[in-house]
């Protein structure tokens, strides 16, 4: 740039140094202190920040094993961890695959069909999105607890329902793949019909393929969007072998049993693989966040 | 030449199998009593099939599923809500007035005054139940095995059963056989080993009236305690008090105003919403927390907004180097999956043990109390809310302050301006319009904010001398789930009718989120 640079050029650029350095460290304090924590033994253990005496306690309750104490005693881990995290990883999965399937038919359908009241359907579903499922918790509550009288597998307590439960939310994914479908030229869906091919074939054997990438994005913001999703997982599932990551975590911090060590470990173990998807997939994330805006 | 169309053949298959199905789901959900919902699932798989059978439907193939999901789970729900909020349903309001009905229909009492005496007898390895008529005076089976012998007539007597287990079962007594010789009468120790299964056990008599254990020593049969009158009222048996259904309070109340329990749902028009504005005790917990919910959104959104757009100006500077490094790493509270940062945060401002009292101990010598003191947890609220939000401002800004054409700078560096100077009157007022309704869907964000209430302070410390809990860090959503969900009132049309008021105002806050965005793009 030809902007003139003043003589107090390089004291600006110190103090911007120092300053975001300072705010690095209030900023990250809390994620390397976890980290040091799950490191550390015992539950109450104060300490500093690099641990003094590293031990794999924490890490091994958290793994699933039992530990022994110095004075004999065997502790048993407080909560299954990896089985949370499994019934994560599956209604994450399923629910995610689920949420791009229908997604994807209704956005061929918005993008290339013609039928009546196209527009207002679709601005529709982007308005009801507004509304969070969090303000209609009694309701999503009594809901299942009548689905689950005539169909048990998609009752109350069960992972089959809270997948249905997340299929709601498809507007917005709806809306993105809309819009890379509109990019891909119609002629060649149109040439596949010259030859013979029906409707659905056009879709699924010519169109399809070439959107594998926004297919993958919406695959990663929807996995991502129901494997932290706190509010319906928590009063659909109550029974411990049935939780979520996201409900389950709590318990380690409860007032009557107040597990810090073994939390931290749990936290660290059960985070990094979710933080290191979001970060992979940041970009993607961060287009969808701002998509309400900014959307030319 | 006709080939056979497999395709067509496996689709109709399919079609009917799904009606079948269908058709058997409907029937018992409505011979369940619940004739509108079973309707409703008839019109859903009504729907269906037209849909995929029929050739003129074809947009709608694609549509359903999409469509569908949206109905059922976001527009039903908060239609569902709005409805709950104009009922009395609650813990003691949970079922509908038939169900409510039947449930005292069913209720019996075991009828002592014509019990009969029993025993048990072995027979191989089986045991029978023996049950002795009764007669003034006679002998009983309390006077021995030979007393019992001598009327071994009159005795009925069950199939071999054998008694273990829980399992509810009816047989049928009938007369000893001729010659019928019982090697054994147990002994009441034993008798008492088996009473699980005696308790489980209905005798069905020769007359047909059924008998159930009604004491260690009798089995007598059981009377109901409710007779339905004609005038839906019902009556209890033993002392004659009549209840009849008051509707507008949901309870069968009595002449003398005694309500029955339990009550039953209904409707009860504006109640819930009057409460908000009228009830005293509830109105004030009630204002608080709104007023707290908006200034915490408010306060988040800005202190977010600050931070976040204050760094983009700052990493935007060219001059500095490492501004990937510092971006990503500034980007991280964004990644972690916001449960399990926001419990770190609970577990780190822990007043005994957590590392942020461990610090401000050995520097201030002060441990403030971080979730007792409402002043203190509502900041604490906001410090960790700003901690998550700052990076999706941060984002935003740097992808707008890229769009500023960069000849505004220069100019204003010939002029002399300082770097405050160009921040307030370039960059500001040119990333304020395409900020804006991101500002207010954060804002909206935050006012639902539930996960984090939820997870740091579950709404404590509350207010003192509420009847129904409120807790001082409460925001709206929250309130709700704790009337709904944790409050033992279990309040379910309270909390959905102060869900509808949040309905509106998140429609409100959509309304002004698109206004602003059609404006802007009309502008540009």
């Amino acid at each position: 740039m030809a902007i003139v640079t003043g003589k107090n050029q390089r004291w600006r650029v110190l103090g911007a140094h120092a300053f975001l350095i300072v705010l690095l460290v209030v900023t990250l304090f809390p994620l390397a202190a976890v980290i040091s924590i799950s490191l550390r033994p015992g539950n109450f253990a104060n300490g500093s920040l690099i641990p003094r005496e590293i031990s794999l306690e924490h890490w091994k309750l958290a793994l699933g094993f039992d530990v022994t104490t110095a004075d004999g005693l065997v502790v048993h881990p407080p909560f299954p961890v990896l089985l949370w995290l499994w019934n994560s990883i599956k209604v994450a999965t399923i629910a995610s695959a689920l949420i791009v399937s229908i997604s994807t038919t209704a956005a061929y359908a918005f993008a290339r069909l013609r039928f009546a009241f196209k527009m207002p359907i679709l601005n529709s579903m982007l308005l009801l999105q507004m509304f969070p499922p969090v303000l209609a918790l009694v309701a999503i509550y009594a809901i299942f607890e009548t689905i689950g009288n005539y169909v048990p597998a998609l009752g109350l307590e069960t992972h089959g329902g809270l997948v249905v439960a997340y299929l709601g939310g498809v507007a917005t994914h709806v809306w993105t793949i809309r819009g890379y479908f509109e990019t891909i030229p119609v002629e060649i869906e149109e040439c596949a019909k010259v030859d013979g091919a029906s409707h659905f074939q056009a879709f699924f054997r010519v169109l399809l393929p070439m959107a594998v990438p926004i297919l993958m994005v919406v695959f990663v913001l929807a996995f991502v969007g129901t494997i932290i999703e706190y509010p319906v997982a928590s009063i659909l599932l109550r029974e411990e072998n049935n939780l979520t990551l996201a409900v389950g975590s709590k318990y380690y911090l409860a007032d009557q049993k107040y597990l810090w060590g073994d939390f931290a470990a749990a936290a660290v173990l059960s985070g990094l693989p979710i933080t290191a998807v979001f970060l992979a997939a940041q970009r993607w994330i961060v287009s969808g966040l701002t998509a309400g805006g900014v959307k030319e | 030449m006709q080939s056979f169309d497999w395709k067509r053949a496996v689709g109709a298959g399919v079609a009917g199998l799904v009606a079948l199905v269908g058709l058997w789901l409907v029937f018992a959900i409505y011979s369940a009593g619940q004739p509108l919902l079973a309707l409703g699932a008839l019109a859903l798989i009504g729907a269906g099939l037209y849909v995929y059978r029929s050739r003129s439907a074809l947009a709608w193939r694609y549509l359903f599923p999409g469509v569908m999901g949206m109905l059922l789970f976001v527009a039903f729900p908060l239609v569902y809500t709005m409805w709950i909020g104009f009922t009395n349903y609650s813990s003691t309001h949970l079922l509908s007035q038939e169900r409510v009905k039947a449930y005292l229909l069913e209720q019996t009492v075991p009828d002592e005054d014509h019990s009969l005496e029993f025993s048990v007898i072995r027979d191989g390895k089986k045991l029978r139940v023996a049950i002795l008529p009764r007669e003034e005076g006679g002998p009983t089976f309390d006077g021995g095995v030979e007393q019992g012998m001598k009327r071994l007539a009159q005795m009925l007597i069950s199939p071999p059963l054998d008694l273990e287990g829980e399992k509810a079962a009816q047989v049928t007594m009938s007369p000893a056989p001729e010659g019928f010789k019982p090697p054994e009468f147990l002994s009441i120790r034993e008798r008492l080993s088996h009473r699980d299964a005696l308790r489980a056990l209905k005798l069905e008599m020769p007359d047909h009236r059924v008998l159930v254990y009604t004491g260690v020593h009798e089995f007598g049969p059981s009377a109901a305690v409710w007779r339905a009158n004609a005038d839906q009222s019902l009556t209890r048996l033993d002392d004659n008090k009549t209840y009849a259904p008051n509707n507008v309070e949901g309870f069968y109340i009595a002449a003398d105003g005694e309500r029955l329990q339990p009550g039953y749902k209904v409707a009860v028009g504006f109640a819930n919403y009057a409460r908000m504005l009228a009830d005293k005790e509830f109105r004030g917990p009630f204002l608080s927390i709104f007023v707290w919910t908006v200034v915490f959104a408010a306060l988040s959104v800005a202190l977010s907004l600050g931070i976040g757009c204050m760094l983009a100006v700052l990493l935007n500077w060219e001059a500095l180097r490492y501004r990937t490094l510092y971006r990503t790493l500034l980007f991280l509270p964004y990644a972690v999956p916001g449960f399990i940062s926001i419990l770190v945060f609970k577990g780190l401002f822990n007043q005994n043990f957590g590392e942020i009292n461990g610090i401000l101990d050995a520097v201030f010598g002060t441990k403030p109390a971080w979730f007792a003191d409402p002043l203190l947890a509502r900041t604490m609220m906001v410090v960790v809310n700003t901690w998550l939000g700052y990076p999706y401002f941060l984002v935003l800004c740097t992808g707008l302050l890229k769009a500023i054409p960069v000849d505004l700078y220069e100019a204003s560096a010939i002029a002399g301006a300082k770097p405050l100077t160009n921040f307030f009157k370039i960059t500001a007022p040119l990333i304020v319009k395409p900020l804006s309704p991101l500002i207010i869907s954060a804002f909206a964000y935050n006012f639902n904010n539930f996960v984090l209430v939820s997870l740091l302070t579950n709404g404590r410390p509350d207010f003192l001398n509420t009847r129904i809990p409120a807790g001082t860090t409460d925001i709206l959503v929250s309130y709700t789930y704790r009337i709904a969900f944790l409050d033992s009132g279990q309040n379910f049309g309270l909390a959905a009718a102060i869900s509808t008021v949040i309905f509106f105002l998140v429609a409100a806050m959509s309304y002004a989120n698109l206004r602003v965005a059609a404006r802007n793009a009309r502008r540009a």
